[in-house]
């Protein structure tokens, strides 16, 4: 049983890293993560923990020094939000390509520009295809619980690939909320020790790490380094097993919320699946067949599961907090668009949401469902809240006139 | 939201509006409930107009917005009477606490017509007086504690002494100094 506490979740990520046996941790701050590395920094001076806390002159330095550290054979991580997370955007590729089994908290919020502090996936988005494990939290509970579960994600020998624990800047990084947490001896205890099978500070069995990559290999480098992300699935689910088993909170590679018998469904990402299961409790007493599925793991992206959880409704509503200026919709609607592609199936209509820190309140949600039913019954959408952009997607709660 | 306690706070960046938010929620969570403390940030800067929210309950809060429809509001600062709709969609059968040092009665006029009940307390002053600065929250914090009936008096201060005594485990003199400021607000509000 775990201590009841209430907490921010930069506190809670903070808390996390101090039981994680991390021997370093490399940080530059950035709002809205700066209060991670400012708390852990305090436990490191307070001699709380043992791990190197180094303080980096920016944040491509930041993730250079994890990359030295976990390929040396230490245990590292990090935490950044937007602009940060950018000027990572080398060294990303350069870790995960590496198979260095890293973590970071990574605190969403929009990329200038315009400047903007606050939270949207523009940031996460864009690291999507760095080859990193990206999940995704509701709540500061789910953001402490997936940065432990990442460790040994990450670490796992099929896995071999950094994870990404992603939580919404400012609305769960800066709320405090109820929270159960476990101690550092049982973090500790549930990550273990790291493992490493090469690492260069071995004398016995000396490897080079990163040399050139030829035509005639990085194909079949590229190709192994897929296997990690593709591995990760079951490991993914396997970890929160064991995570249930301490914890008693269970996870899977999504969430369904009154999925069973719901004609139209919502899918999304992050702390906005809290506000949706509200609302589908209200409109649920109305009598109202709607549901929520919430991609925990966006990266890898568990196809399999999103289809058959969304195949058998009429209607579902993919929601996107990233532009992705494509001009056909968000990231996670072309996501959504491959996992059903041939399966048939409802109608999927993408809506752009939250961008740069718009509340998203339940009235916007309810606007989406009455959108769906619209589109169940083939009925032009009239709602005041929901913009067309193009053929492609709507835009939720714009203002335009 | 049904069975959810909402409370909004109105006051500029620097008086410590975040601050009385989330020690508003400390002191729900140490009564058992479930509790949401969060501050929306706009510009970052002193005297920038800032709020602040509570959501408290019985049961799990799911929600993640700001809050609109509230059952109390706290106005920090009065300045914001004039240029922010401080009372907008607060529930008539609810409150609104003002730091004043003007009556309920001269306060009301001033709230867009606001039906519900209004409050005051001169939290400047008290601080003041007791601390020799001002530092409007912490009587706000007794203040609402009282407008929302959210737990006795005596529970809150015992609450309140503990997290004091964590929070200035350095400066003893603060810890005094706040529990008088906190024992006062309680005996003055006006309007109830």
């Amino acid at each position: 049983m775990g201590k009841r506490d209430r907490l921010s979740g930069n506190e809670a990520i903070a808390l996390a890293m101090k039981g994680m046996n991390l021997d370093v941790v490399a940080a530059f701050p950035i709002t809205p993560s700066t209060e991670i590395p400012q708390y852990f920094s305090q436990y490191v001076a307070n001699g709380e923990t043992d791990t190197l806390f180094i303080p980096v002159e920016s944040e491509h330095s930041a993730m250079s020094a994890c990359i030295g550290a976990q390929a040396a054979g230490a245990r590292a991580s990090t935490a950044t939000s937007s602009c940060g997370l950018a000027l990572m955007y080398e060294m990303l590729h350069v870790g995960a390509s590496l198979r260095l089994p890293m973590t970071m908290a990574c605190v969403t919020r929009a990329l200038t520009g315009p400047i903007n502090i606050h939270n949207d996936h523009g940031d996460a988005m864009g690291a999507r295809d760095t080859g990193w494990i990206q999940l995704y939290a509701e709540n500061a509970q789910e953001a402490y619980d997936n940065y432990i579960m990442a460790v040994k994600i990450a670490e796992d020998k099929q896995v071999l690939t950094p994870v990404m624990a992603c939580q919404d800047g400012f609305i769960t990084s800066h709320a405090v909320e109820n929270i159960e947490l476990l101690s550092d001896e049982e973090i500790g205890k549930f990550v273990g020790l790291y493992e490493p099978a090469e690492y260069l500070l071995n004398e016995e069995e000396k490897v080079a790490m990163g040399p050139y990559d030829a035509p005639a290999y990085l194909m079949e480098h590229k190709r192994q380094q897929a296997e990690g992300m593709m591995q990760a699935l079951p490991v993914i689910e396997k970890v929160a097993a064991e995570f249930a088993a301490l914890s008693g909170r269970h996870y899977g590679l999504i969430e369904e919320y009154q999925t069973e018998d719901a004609e139209r469904i919502l899918v999304v990402l992050g702390s906005t699946a809290g506000t949706a299961k509200q609302v589908i409790k209200n409109l649920r007493a109305k009598g109202e067949k709607v549901g929520l599925v919430k991609i925990r793991s966006y990266r890898p992206f568990p196809a399999a599961a999103v289809a058959k959880a969304i195949k058998k409704a009429k209607a579902v509503a993919v929601m996107d907090k990233a532009e992705g200026m494509s001009g056909i919709g968000g990231p996670l609607f072309g996501d959504i668009c491959v996992a059903m592609n041939g399966l048939g199936g409802p109608r999927l209509i993408d809506y752009m949401y939250g961008l740069g820190g718009r509340d998203v309140r339940p009235e916007h949600i309810e606007a989406v469902y009455r959108d769906l039913a619209a589109a169940m019954a083939g009925k032009a959408d009239e709602e005041q809240l929901i913009k067309k952009a193009g053929p492609y997607y709507r835009y939720l709660a714009l203002r335009e006139e | 939201m049904e069975g959810v306690l909402e409370i909004r706070w109105h006051g500029r960046g620097g008086q410590g509006v975040k601050t009385a938010a989330l020690l508003l929620a400390d002191v729900a969570f140490f009564t058992g409930k479930q509790v949401q403390g969060f501050p929306e940030y706009g510009p970052e800067r002193m005297g920038a107009p800032v709020t602040a929210y509570n959501r408290i309950s019985d049961e799990e809060i799911l929600i993640h917005s700001n809050i609109y429809e509230p059952d109390y509001v706290a106005v920090v600062d009065e300045s914001l009477l004039s240029t922010v709709a401080v009372t907008g969609g607060l529930s008539e059968k609810g409150a609104v606490l003002v730091n004043t040092a003007k009556s309920p009665a001269q306060v009301a006029p001033l709230l867009n017509g606001y039906k519900g009940q209004v409050l005051t307390i001169d939290a400047g002053k008290i601080s003041e007086e007791v601390l020799g600065a001002n530092f409007p929250n912490m009587p706000m914090l007794a203040a609402v504690v009282k407008m929302t009936n959210l737990l006795p008096e005596k529970v809150f201060m015992e609450n309140m002494e503990d997290s004091l005594k964590h929070k200035f485990a350095t400066k003893p003199k603060m810890v005094e100094g706040n529990m008088q400021v906190l024992r006062r607000s309680f005996g003055e509000v006006q309007g109830l």
